[in-house]
């Protein structure tokens, strides 16, 4: 029973991050009807910036003290966020903007996108001589349990990046239902020429949308290199499988890319590592990403409009 | 000086042009009727009136100022609010955000404005948490026009507002506009229901295939042979 616990931690932890990157996915569908496929090398900026910074006021192994951690775990986050934001945004304005400007099909998007994801990642291995792997520092002790009754466990990491990843969403949640800006993105996505007709400027929203979701990507960032490792290729598989949670919810659905992620996280956790199989030995928690991605070809074939539908875009 | 200009605009979509200088004017207070078949170039000539579309030749003047290629969402600042043609409610926001969308330029929605509109259109306060989706044509239509005036409108475009409902609901939406213009508001509108739109206009001008090939008032314009012929179905002796 413990062991299910524990997973079910790792699998919510996994989850969050697949959530908050997700949500950047379906932020820009819900205005553009595009899937930004460079949004997982936002993520991986989020992780690098962070780490340019964390590292300029702290050092490896400096275990401070719990307002110290805070500290930390704040500069990481706004850093990453921060990065994520401008790496979008400039996304936005040198892949996408000239071609909508100048009406091109969807292909020429994708190709872009791809043509950008590749970019950023070589260019971040450039910089960073391509160290793959590389354990980001721990500047506090990532494995101290604040949680341990009867063999359930959850590691100070584990709930930094839930209840981090928890608050950043529900931040985002009030934000699109309670506010102007949120307000003016739901509009676009709704029926952009009638939002303009409002008063909204179509290319700031779509900017700020880009913002927003490279916010979230880029503090994702920082939580998963704090947990794993980070390189210039580390966006590739969580960006995939954020891809696959946000379609699982329902792509262009907010509620339904937070959720997706969750599910995702814990299903591809609890499949493999299910008591009864796991006892033959045959498959395990190695078996994660085979997992994540049945899922997203089952849910693309029975249910392509995913859990809760395409709330936000006009594609109902 | 009239409120609106119109002088001699052109728009193209792409090789097609589907006004070839297009010229009219609208003076404040008027209701102005914008009359023809399908595809002669009304909503086009009001989308590019409301910046949704930008002509390639001519001039647009609104108070005296050019605002031809201005676009649309800093044109709702000069008080110049569209409703287009099919209504355009968002559909997945309550009527109360899609009235709260139309006074979006401003800080907050001005709350006597929102308790006029209620009083215009009593059916809206009873759906106020409705999904606009779930709205009747009507309804719909109703809600459209009250989010344009939540904006606070110096001039009003109405594309089709007749567009697809039942008679009695028409003659209640022109008795609303004609209220809506005896407060002030001066209004622009596009219809096929030609005998409505010029009982309630001042003046009226025919398109036919991007050309005005008739104007004059709407007494005048009723009266005419071949719009009698064109638009209100009557047989000529």
């Amino acid at each position: 029973m413990h062991e299910f616990l524990n997973y079910v931690v790792l699998g919510l932890t996994r989850g969050s991050m697949y959530a908050l990157i997700a949500l950047g996915y379906t932020l820009v569908y819900g205005v553009l009807q595009l899937i930004n496929f460079a949004h997982s090398e936002v993520f991986m900026s989020g992780a690098f910036g962070s780490y340019l910074v964390v590292n300029a006021v702290t050092h490896d192994g400096a275990h401070p003290a719990w307002y110290g951690v805070i500290g930390i775990l704040v500069l990481g986050l706004g850093s990453g966020a921060a990065v994520g934001a401008a790496v979008a945004y400039g996304l936005e304005r040198v892949a996408y903007r000239p071609l909508r400007r100048r009406g091109a099909p969807k292909l020429a998007f994708l190709i872009s996108a791809i043509g950008a994801s590749f970019f950023l990642s070589q260019l971040a291995g450039k910089l960073f001589n391509r160290l793959n792997n590389n354990d980001f520092p721990t500047y506090f002790n990532v494995n101290h349990h604040v949680v341990a009754v009867a063999g359930v466990t959850v590691s100070l990491v584990q709930a930094i990046i839930i209840v981090s990843a928890l608050v950043m969403m529900l931040f985002l949640d009030t934000m699109v239902n309670r506010t102007k800006l949120g307000s003016s993105i739901r509009a676009v996505a709704e029926d952009a020429p009638t939002a303009a007709l409002m008063g909204i400027d179509i290319d700031k929203t779509i900017a700020r949308t880009f913002i927003i979701g490279g916010a979230l990507a880029g503090a994702a960032g920082f939580l998963f290199g704090t947990a794993y490792f980070f390189s210039n290729t580390m966006g590739f598989i969580p960006g995939v499988k954020a891809f696959a949670a946000a379609v699982l919810g329902g792509i262009g659905n907010i509620r339904g890319a937070m959720l997706g992620g969750m599910l995702l996280g814990l299903i591809e956790v609890l499949l493999p590592t299910f008591p009864w199989w796991h006892a033959t030995g045959l498959i395990g928690i190695q078996w994660t990403d085979v997992v994540a991605f049945l899922i997203l070809v089952l849910i693309l074939v029975l249910r392509p409009t995913g859990l809760l539908g395409e709330k936000l875009g006009r594609a109902a | 000086m009239a409120l609106l200009e119109v002088d001699d605009i052109e728009v193209r979509y792409g090789a097609i042009r589907a006004l070839k200088g297009v010229s009219f004017d609208v003076e404040e207070g008027e209701v102005v009727a914008l009359l023809g078949a399908n595809g002669a170039g009304k909503t086009t000539t009001q989308k590019t009136v409301s910046g949704m579309m930008r002509p390639a030749l001519g001039e647009i003047r609104f108070d005296g100022e050019r605002i031809d290629g201005v676009p649309a969402h800093t044109l709702i600042h000069r008080g110049i609010c569209h409703v287009p043609e099919g209504r355009r409610v968002f559909p997945r926001m309550s009527v109360k955000e899609n009235l709260e969308m139309g006074a979006f330029r401003f800080k907050r929605p001005d709350k006597q404005v929102l308790d006029h509109v209620m009083e215009l259109f009593p059916r809206l306060q009873e759906r106020i948490t409705q999904f606009a989706g779930t709205l009747s044509g009507g309804e719909q239509q109703m809600l459209a026009i009250g989010r344009a005036l939540m904006g606070k409108p110096r001039l009003l475009l109405l594309d089709e507002p007749s567009m697809g409902l039942a008679p009695l609901i028409v003659q209640q939406i022109f008795e609303i506009v004609r209220e809506i213009n005896g407060e002030g508001v001066t209004v622009l509108i596009v219809e096929q229901n030609a005998a409505q739109a010029l009982a309630l206009a001042n003046r009226g001008y025919v398109l036919e295939t991007g050309e005005v090939v008739l104007s004059g008032s709407g007494k005048d314009l009723l009266a005419d042979d071949r719009v009698r012929a064109a638009y209100l179905g009557e047989e000529i002796a």
